[in-house]
């Protein structure tokens, strides 16, 4: 099994790893106690932004890939990964992917869950178009997003930017509480 | 120019857009016209900012010259800069730089749409760059362009087809503003390499897509092309000569960082 596999697997193969790699999979286990500075409930592995761990010479570099252009919480992910890292005697770099781009598509199940139970609405898969503008011309398509409160599916946008970069305001007209969507990118 | 040159000019003009309209787009910052508007502006020149970032990044790499990000940014002047002049008009009608007159959010939404529609259209087409790093920079912008189109498009058609004012309003901003969207065709230097070498294209390869979906969405607001005059003045500001508004801009942008040079935090 290549190592890079790994992200893209729900539960890590830990034990797999270890006959591979046990420094490699010990790291990987490590990082699943950093959380997204903005949502600390989810792993960034389970963000789907830690995107490989390898080694290279004497030091381990971590793959990690930017969400949105501007998110200011990237520099802070950064940092808390080489804080991780470095308490645990791990000499590392981060290194910045930008290609292929971010998607909300890697999230995991076990992450849309952890969102989900945080009051926030997980993303729905990315509608794929060869057409970029088909994205702006349904923009009324009703996108069914349950209230991750009630489970109510008589949703409706307030506004389709958030709090943060990655978020979209809703409200539930059943249990009439606002919630946050993250929006599929 | 030598070809490196063209290629650092060509991704500065495109981090110059991003910036620029970034910065303007945060003026909304703490006085939108309503709460989520205030916050989809900042979304947006979030966006934008880290937008030009990336760009900005990737020039002081190829440049080489211990530059970074925010020599670019703070540290040019106007003569130097390469966004389209449309980018950098304030949130009104241009008058003396000296007058103040309220922020109209109509003129915000127009340029917004006239250039979100463009961007969608050339980051879509800059996947294709031959250049790795440029298509992964497009690659991500574009998603975040689509959203920036989406906003823009619904909120127009609902100031044109919505009270007589906001119909009103709508009109006077898309009159005053149309007429700086010739400026994506125009030829240039820096565009036509892009173009030739596979790094970019030249957004003429565009128009008529742009055309054809800025008409129909301006139809369905119920409001009206401007006639633009078969010679009339093309702004120039990818060609670095920029308009009175540019000045103050930067001034405001740049301000704390020329203070404080060796500033940290």
């Amino acid at each position: 099994m290549e190592i890079g596999d790994a992200m893209s697997a729900d539960i890590i193969e830990i034990e797999q790893l270890k006959a591979a790699d046990p420094d490699i999979a010990a790291i990987w286990q490590l990082l699943e106690a950093v959380k997204d500075p903005e949502i600390p409930v989810v792993s960034l592995r389970e963000l789907g932004i830690l995107r490989d761990i390898y080694r290279e010479e004497d030091y381990f570099v971590v793959v990690i890939t930017p969400t949105y252009s501007g998110c200011p919480a990237m520099r802070q992910i950064e940092d808390d990964v080489k804080a991780k890292l470095e308490k645990h005697n791990y000499p590392a770099k981060v290194k910045m992917q930008l290609a292929p781009a971010w998607t909300t598509d890697w999230m995991t199940e076990s992450g849309k869950e952890a969102l989900r139970e945080y009051g926030i609405a997980p993303p729905h898969t990315v509608q794929k178009s060869e057409q970029p503008l088909h994205f702006i011309r349904e923009p009324f398509k009703k996108e069914h997003v349950p209230c991750p409160l009630c489970g109510s599916e008589n949703t409706i946008v307030t506004s389709q930017f958030g709090s943060t970069a990655c978020k979209a305001l809703y409200r539930c007209l059943d249990c009439k509480e606002p919630f946050d969507y993250f929006k599929p990118y | 120019m030598a070809n490196r040159e063209l290629k650092r000019e060509y991704l500065l003009h495109l981090a110059d857009n991003a910036l620029i309209l970034g910065q303007r787009n945060a003026e909304w910052c703490g006085l939108g016209p309503v709460l989520e508007e205030d916050m989809a502006m900042a979304n947006n020149s979030l966006d934008h900012i880290g937008q030009a970032r990336l760009l900005y990044q990737y020039v002081a790499e190829l440049d080489g010259d211990g530059s970074t990000e925010d020599t670019y940014a703070y540290f040019r002047g106007e003569q130097q800069f390469r966004n389209y002049v449309l980018n950098e008009l304030p949130h009104h009608e241009q008058i003396s730089s000296y007058a103040s007159k309220d922020k109209d959010y109509s003129f915000t939404i127009v340029r917004n749409f006239l250039y979100s529609a463009l961007m969608v259209l050339l980051w879509n087409e800059l996947r294709s760059s031959n250049d790795e790093r440029l298509a992964a920079i497009a690659d991500k912008s574009l998603k975040e362009a689509q959203y920036h189109l989406r906003h823009a498009r619904n909120w127009l058609i609902r100031f044109g087809d919505g009270t007589e004012l906001s119909h009103q309003k709508a009109q006077n901003a898309l009159d005053h503003l149309y007429g700086y969207t010739q400026e994506f065709w125009s030829d240039s230097e820096i565009e036509r390499f892009a173009e030739e070498s596979g790094l970019g294209v030249h957004p003429s390869r565009v128009k008529e897509e742009w055309e054809k979906l800025v008409s129909e969405v301006v139809e369905e607001a119920t409001l009206t092309l401007p006639e633009l005059p078969e010679k009339g003045y093309v702004t120039q500001g990818k060609e670095q000569i920029h308009s009175e508004a540019m000045g103050p801009l930067l001034a405001e942008m740049q301000y704390i960082t020329r203070m404080h040079p060796d500033g940290n935090w």
